[in-house]
């Protein structure tokens, strides 16, 4: 799974966007968003999942359960 | 990580620092300390913060500093206007008194930032502004979130700005979380002025206000957040001290958690070079949705508030007039003229840079600011029949040092003290009541009055009937007799009448009770 940005409770601090390892969240359309392709959990580059461990806003960056968890190479 | 920060012991940091040649903190400390006294025992009126007292008893090099800054310069803020970018939106820490829904409450920046600007559309808009606002001479990044955990997009606009008015001068607000990262960038862009918020020295107390810092790629909470938030304020003020960059500490106010502390926190950053501590009180309403919002946490009360500031008064220069502005506001303190500005209008507008009429308005405001000096100089004699007779009064004022403002249009009221030693500034009472919808019309001179209850009159230049009335029913005189005159001057003439009639035995001088202080905080516009 990825992770995703719940739009409605997202403040548009841009705090997360520079922190992605992967440059997987980006602006759309008044709020952040990211791109489940790109998102590795933050797996191999950090402990925890930067987006969620900057967001002011508590569950706004969430697992996306649409999605098959990342796999490691 | 562990090189830059304190251990233990903050002291031995700061010995190790001077010992290793830079500049040794205990000089430039020697230095704050002879210019102590402005405002304390000064005698001659002098009004609250650290620069009001001119050039007499301040060093030079900080005089030259402050004296045009109108956020830290409670005479030159009549005068002088600063103006607030938002380009910093993102935060490193978060704070019980913050709802990042609304941007910060406190921190000198509560209420909506409606717009986040680039550094490309911030530098223009400050340029528009200050082309067209000749007093317009300090230009401030506070956030809504941190400047420095955002530290591209601060300083581009600095260099942006820098590039084409170097005379206005540049300051920023900051947690601290990253400052020891950022000191020798600021210095770069000849920063002159950083604000450092400062609410805890024990992460004791801390950890009641921080639920959690971003530190080093983790989220932290609790007590090591907080030990490592105050290491790194503290580590980040001495360093600004060091180069010479000037430091106001500001404190949120906070009944028991750390209202009693906060005179540690002024030895603190005395202690370390600051040359001036700002404690406002905390904003905190249910309707904010902050934790302290929510858990029923009070604010302090004007007359708690004061108290704290007379306490560490006797230590340091204190600052009494900040008004917790809106962050993108414009204009005069107290005047915001932000709408003239919006995004859209600036990025049509064509900008030539007025350097040499800006100077000549500069050059006009110094000749009045010396005249108000020297009127209220003239009113210092035969006030020692005071004896111990200290009371507040509140003025309505549009600026300039003058009582101009109707008591009906009044957005606040500026409370001076008088006593044997003059006419000292001590603090706003804000009435506005744009943000407190479904207030009545009658409930607003209970507001107003629930305000200035601590003070003994109310200079205003005009007043109708009724609120006389009220008024004088509650125990405060109106007073509509030196509309359009020097605020100081008036009130000393005023106050040498009242002690004359004491003399007579025509009015018996009573303590007057306490007053409430506004928790509004400016969220009318959220959602
Ligand atoms: S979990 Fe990590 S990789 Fe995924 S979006 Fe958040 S910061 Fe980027
Ligand atoms: S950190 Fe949270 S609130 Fe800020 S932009 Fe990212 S998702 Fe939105």
């Amino acid at each position: 799974m990825a992770y995703k940005i719940v739009a409605s409770q997202c403040t548009n601090c841009t705090a997360c966007e520079a922190l992605c390892p992967n440059m997987a969240i980006s602006e759309a359309k008044g709020t952040f968003v990211i791109d489940p392709a790109l998102c590795t959990e933050c797996i191999g580059h950090f402990e925890d999942p930067q987006c969620v461990a900057i967001c002011p806003v508590d569950d706004t960056c969430v697992l996306d359960a649409s999605v098959p968890r990342y796999q490691p190479a | 990580m562990t090189d830059t920060l304190f251990s233990q012991d903050p002291d031995s940091t700061r010995e190790a620092s001077s010992a290793d040649g830079v500049v040794d903190i205990s000089d430039v400390m020697q230095k704050v300390a002879e210019h102590k006294g402005c405002g304390t025992e000064g005698g001659s009126g002098k009004a609250s913060c650290g620069s009001s007292a001119g050039p007499a008893d301040m060093p030079p090099e900080i005089w030259e500093k402050v004296k045009n800054h109108p956020c830290y310069s409670e005479e030159a803020h009549h005068h002088y206007a600063r103006m607030h970018v938002a380009v910093a939106p993102a935060c490193n820490i978060q704070c019980n008194y913050c709802n990042r829904k609304y941007d910060c409450a406190n921190e000198s920046r509560p209420g909506v930032v409606s717009e986040r600007l680039t550094p490309e559309q911030a530098s223009k808009k400050v340029l528009a502004v200050a082309s067209t606002i000749p007093q317009m001479t300090v230009l401030g990044i506070a956030g809504p979130g941190d400047p420095l955990a955002n530290p591209q997009k601060t300083f581009e606009t600095f260099r942006l700005i820098s590039e084409v008015a170097p005379d206005i001068k540049l300051c920023l607000s900051t947690n601290g979380l990253a400052l020891p990262d950022w000191v020798d960038e600021i210095a770069k862009y000849k920063v002159d002025h950083v604000t450092i918020t400062i609410n805890m020295v024990d992460p004791e107390v801390g950890q009641h206000i921080y639920p959690w810092i971003f530190w080093e790629n983790k989220r932290l909470q609790g007590y090591e957040a907080a030990k490592i938030l105050t290491e790194r304020q503290l580590l980040g003020l001495e360093m600004l001290t060091e180069r010479g960059i000037l430091a106001k500490i500001n404190s949120v106010m906070i009944p028991g958690i750390n209202d009693a502390h906060l005179v540690e926190v002024n030895k603190a950053v005395k202690s370390r070079g600051a040359f001036l501590h700002n404690i406002m009180p905390l904003i905190s309403a249910p309707e904010h949705g902050t934790v302290f919002g929510l858990n029923g946490q009070r604010g302090p009360s004007a007359q708690e508030l004061k108290a704290l500031q007379d306490a560490c008064e006797g230590d340091m220069n204190m600052m009494r007039h900040c008004r917790q502005c809106r962050a993108d506001a414009v204009g005069l303190l107290g005047e915001d003229r932000s709408a003239e500005f919006t995004t859209e209008k600036i990025m049509a507008m064509d900008i030539e840079y007025d350097a040499e009429g800006r100077k000549a308005y500069q050059q006009a405001v110094e000749g009045e600011r010396q005249a108000k000096v020297a009127a209220k100089a003239s009113e210092l004699d035969g006030l020692e029949k005071a004896g111990d007779i200290s009371v507040l009064v509140a003025v309505a004022t549009k600026g300039h040092g003058i009582i101009n403002e109707h008591f009906g249009h009044a957005k606040e009221f500026q409370v001076y003290e008088l006593n044997a030693k003059g006419a000292k500034f001590v603090g706003h009472r804000r009435v506005d009541l744009y943000c407190q919808g479904g207030y009545g019309e009658e409930d607003a001179l209970d507001t107003v009055i629930a305000a200035i209850n601590d003070c003994h009159a109310v200079f205003v230049a005009k007043i109708g009937g009724c609120p006389k009335a009220d008024l004088e029913a509650a125990g405060v005189e109106p007073v509509d007799q030196y509309a359009h005159e020097y605020i100081e001057q008036s009130a000393l003439v005023w106050f040498k009448d009242y002690l004359g009639k004491i003399e007579r035995g025509e009015i018996v001088h009573q303590q007057r009770g306490d007053a409430a202080i506004r928790q509004g905080a400016l969220l009318s516009q959220a959602g």
